[in-house]
């Protein structure tokens, strides 16, 4: 299915979130926003993702 | 006086260490690692950013995270408005687990001055919301008690703009939000030299917080170490109290004339 991952049209596999952040292998923590909502971890495996969807998968960076 | 029993209070959290430092514009992530520790700081802001999995440079928050008693700061830089902010920090937690935000709401890239408005209003929703709550200000009185009102755990006004290097600038004013404030007052922004750390100590700020002046250092794990020991020797001018400044001379020696067998004058 087709989302808009990080601002960028992106293809995916992935059922729901957890196996979208799978896809993406981070050697860190990242955080998902699924359409402007924040997923808590616990609920990364059981939130579906949709066409269309805008995910958002952030961590951190240095800064002041 | 012993540096244990004058910690810096953040809610309920004691720190005994009264710099805070930013961890971004390091030349890798080893050489911010290096500075957190020669500098003895427990509190390292940190940014939120686009998970990039073309970009090796993620490995930040290892080494920070390896580090005992240090606790991460997420800040909320590059928020436009308070509902943008709100977000971050809401982020922010599912990241690092952090009660602690540096609310910073600064729209307009070339000046980088913080938006009082908005600042104000995401502050308060997210102190309300529990949160530890340090906000990123413009030097102003008025604007650091309201913030104090809604029940912010400090203020961090600015020295001078971000990155600038320019100093205190606005110590006539940082003057008045120390003299007035209850909670406490970190100069975050501005600073390039430890002696300005040191002054803005003995003025009766509560601490400083400094990124640039450390990372563009030609040495940053030693301009951190001297950072730290001009906000400690700082801090104990301010509780030794500065003498008074006077309008003529007062004489430190015995002004005998015994040099020349005379009488004291």
């Amino acid at each position: 299915m087709k989302i808009l991952l990080n601002g960028e049209p992106y293809e995916t596999v992935a059922r729901f979130v957890s196996e979208l952040i799978a896809e993406q292998a981070p050697a860190v923590r990242v955080a998902a926003v699924v359409n402007d909502r924040v997923v808590p971890a616990a609920e990364q495996a059981t939130t579906a993702l949709a066409e269309g969807d805008r995910v958002e998968l952030l961590t951190f960076a240095g800064g002041g | 006086m012993n540096q244990e029993d004058d910690a810096l209070v953040l809610g309920d959290h004691a720190y005994t260490s009264r710099l805070l430092l930013g961890t971004g514009k390091f030349a890798s992530a080893d050489v911010m690692a290096r500075a957190v520790a020669a500098s003895g700081v427990q509190i390292v802001t940190v940014a939120l950013r686009r998970f990039d999995r073309d970009r090796p440079d993620d490995a930040l928050l290892t080494p920070l995270l390896a580090m005992e008693g240090v606790t991460l700061m997420p800040n909320t830089s590059g928020a436009r408005n308070a509902e943008e902010a709100i977000q971050a920090a809401r982020i922010a937690r599912e990241l690092c687990g952090s009660r602690l935000v540096k609310v910073e709401i600064h729209p307009n890239p070339r000046h980088l001055m913080p938006d009082p408005i908005e600042t104000y209003e995401a502050a308060r929703v997210l102190a309300a919301d529990g949160w530890l709550v340090m906000p990123y200000i413009p030097p102003d009185p008025v604007l650091a008690k309201r913030l104090e009102e809604v029940g912010c755990a400090s203020v961090m006004p600015l020295g001078a703009a971000i990155g600038s290097g320019q100093g205190l600038a606005s110590a006539e004013l940082l003057k008045i939000i120390v003299r007035e404030a209850c909670i406490p007052v970190i100069v975050d922004a501005g600073l390039r030299a430890p002696s300005q750390a040191a002054a803005a100590l003995e003025m009766g700020c509560d601490a400083v917080l400094v990124n640039t002046a450390v990372a563009d250092a030609g040495d940053p794990p030693a301009m951190a170490a001297a950072f730290a020991q001009a906000v400690a020797a700082g801090r104990s001018a301010r509780r030794a109290g500065l003498m008074p400044v006077g309008q003529e001379a007062q004489a430190s020696s015995p002004l005998t004339t015994f040099l020349q067998g005379g009488e004291r004058v």
